[in-house]
């Protein structure tokens, strides 16, 4: 079964903290929730479908449906990391299709930077069968990327200035985001400036660490036309997690690669056809990746994709993350996935900010990395219309 | 709700001096039961590969159950301990500095592993490395490459 037109968007929520040292982990989560539901017109009583992952507290879905006081009928709990919100949108979709809810809400929500725990993601589990074979040489999500970076330069010729490129875009929107961390925009030369954290990846080559969260509400859509927002249809979505695959590593392409096309299929439309694009940017060689696999460009050819302001609003071939994204507005819970999401709703609902809204944005897609690039990761591409 | 925006806050971080760092240390892997020949064969200064006895295909991470074809019929092949780099990123300062990468073997799989013993300026993908076994903290050697 299709998920094109099964169910919409109805309430999204960006949290305005971004370090939240008096605020509880399940208090965030709160806070997005309910803010979620006034942005839809919603109560909790509404809400009979609950979709969380590995950020949320204790059992995930029964804690925080009983914080929350929710009495459900369908919950998904499905992790992978940074894109799991973006998935749990499709799982929804799902879920309502088949009768099990009628309005869901997905919540993510961490406060690593307060609790100063940012560099202790999950503490590894002992049983997990590649990690003897990993932790005695010390993998960091930077220097993980580091070699998806180094390796992209070697078979394409991808240059540090392209890269930082897409830093700089991202700086040109987060000027605009009174909430975003870093909000000077900053020039090429200021990224291959910065310092080297994970050879070749600069300082401004990573995202920021923040707290925060943010959370949506899906709904079906008889639901969906009797509310006073605009309407944005799930059109497409796709998943698809990639490995080491026993050894034959290949760390030129991601999963989106797959997800993209499965997402592109069941929506009817093509690369060519997105308006604005949310992508994930943990490192600016995530972005990278996705474009080339998502087939906005060719394999190879993203750095030429990005240079000159290729991703700025206004300027650009595809304007991105006009909420200046995990580059330089928020990255909470060291997860990008829910704030993907939420300014794809912005652009389609003509909410953006002013100077950042891309004109008749009808088509916006979301794509995410979760986990790391150089080893495993799950790839989730979500495309949405305003209807 | 806290509406406090703290703007500069990650400039400040990137600003903020460097931590003194110590010697790098190397962390024991936890062996779990179906590696062990792999890492008492460490202890030998030998690297072992398994390799499936009914699609012949090469694999590692090693593992009991074959993850190209699903058989339980794999065997543990002993590596040259030769091969070239995939890539690699170094991290860290000081002593304390270290280089990740991905190794690939003569016999056709590609490793996580750390380059050691050089000046990472000098290293490039492609270039030729052998293995060198490093002691962990109070666990198993450890196989990390170093160049040919």
């Amino acid at each position: 079964m299709s998920l094109n037109g099964q169910a919409y968007i109805v309430g999204a929520y960006e949290h305005p903290t971004r370090k939240a040292d008096d605020l509880s982990v399940a208090r965030l989560h709160a806070d997005v929730a309910k803010g979620a539901l006034e942005d839809a017109g919603l109560t909790k009583d509404d809400i009979d479908g609950y979709f969380c992952a590995g950020d949320a507290p204790g059992l995930g879905t029964a804690t925080i449906a009983e914080y929350l006081g929710l009495k459900l009928r369908h919950v998904d709990s499905t992790e992978c990391g940074g894109s799991a919100p973006i998935l749990h949108v499709a799982h929804a979709a799902a879920a309502i299709a088949a009768g099990r809810c009628n309005v869901a809400l997905i919540t993510l929500a961490g406060r690593p930077r307060a609790a100063d725990a940012a560099l202790a993601l999950r503490a590894p589990d002992p049983d997990s069968p590649e990690v003897q074979f990993e932790l005695p040489f010390g993998p960091a999500t930077q220097n993980l990327y580091g070699m998806v970076a180094r390796r992209h330069m070697y078979e394409y010729g991808t240059t540090s200035e392209q890269l930082a490129w897409i830093k700089v875009a991202a700086s040109h929107h987060a000027q605009h985001n009174p909430y975003a961390m870093l909000r000077n925009v900053v020039t090429v030369e200021d990224v291959v400036n910065s310092p080297l954290v994970a050879d070749p990846l600069h300082r401004l080559d990573c995202c920021v660490m923040s707290d925060g969260g943010g959370a949506l509400i899906v709904a079906r859509p008889e639901i969906a036309r009797q509310l006073k927002r605009p309407l944005v249809k799930v059109r497409g979505a796709g998943e698809a997690p990639k490995h080491a695959a026993g050894g034959k590593i290949d760390l030129t392409w991601s999963a989106a690669k797959w997800s993209g096309p499965a997402a592109f299929a069941e929506a009817g439309v093509t690369a060519a056809d997105i308006k604005y694009a949310s992508l994930y940017d943990s490192f600016t060689i995530t972005v990278l990746m996705q474009l080339e696999d998502l087939g906005f460009c060719k394999k190879g050819e993203g750095g030429k994709f990005v240079q000159d302001g290729g991703l700025i609003s206004g300027v650009g071939k595809l304007p991105f993350n006009t909420d200046g994204g995990g580059l330089c507005n928020n990255h909470p819970a060291n997860r990008g996935g829910v704030t993907k999401v939420i300014e794809a709703v912005r652009q389609l609902r003509g909410e953006a900010h002013p100077a950042v809204q891309v004109q008749n944005c009808d088509l916006a897609l979301a794509s995410g990395i979760g986990g790391a690039l150089a080893s495993r990761h799950t790839a989730a591409t979500l495309i949405l219309e305003r209807v | 709700m806290s509406t406090t925006i703290q703007i500069s806050a990650a400039d400040e971080a990137a600003s903020k001096p460097q931590k003194p760092t110590g010697p790098r240390r190397i962390a024991a892997p936890r062996a779990l039961p179906e590696a062990l020949p792999f890492w008492q064969a460490a202890t030998e200064g030998r690297l072992l590969v398994k390799r499936c006895q009914d699609c012949g295909e090469t694999h590692y991470y090693p593992r009991d159950i074959c993850p190209h074809c699903l058989s339980a019929n794999t065997e543990w092949i002993e590596s040259a301990g030769k091969g070239t780099i995939y890539s690699f990123s170094p991290m860290g300062k000081d002593e304390a500095r270290y280089t990740l990468a991905y190794v690939t073997l003569d016999e056709g799989v590609t490793m996580l592993t750390d380059l050691v013993d050089c000046d990472p300026a000098t290293l490039e993908i492609g270039h030729r490395v052998q293995v060198v076994f490093k002691p962990s903290e109070g666990g198993y050697p450890i196989p990390m490459f170093t160049p040919a």
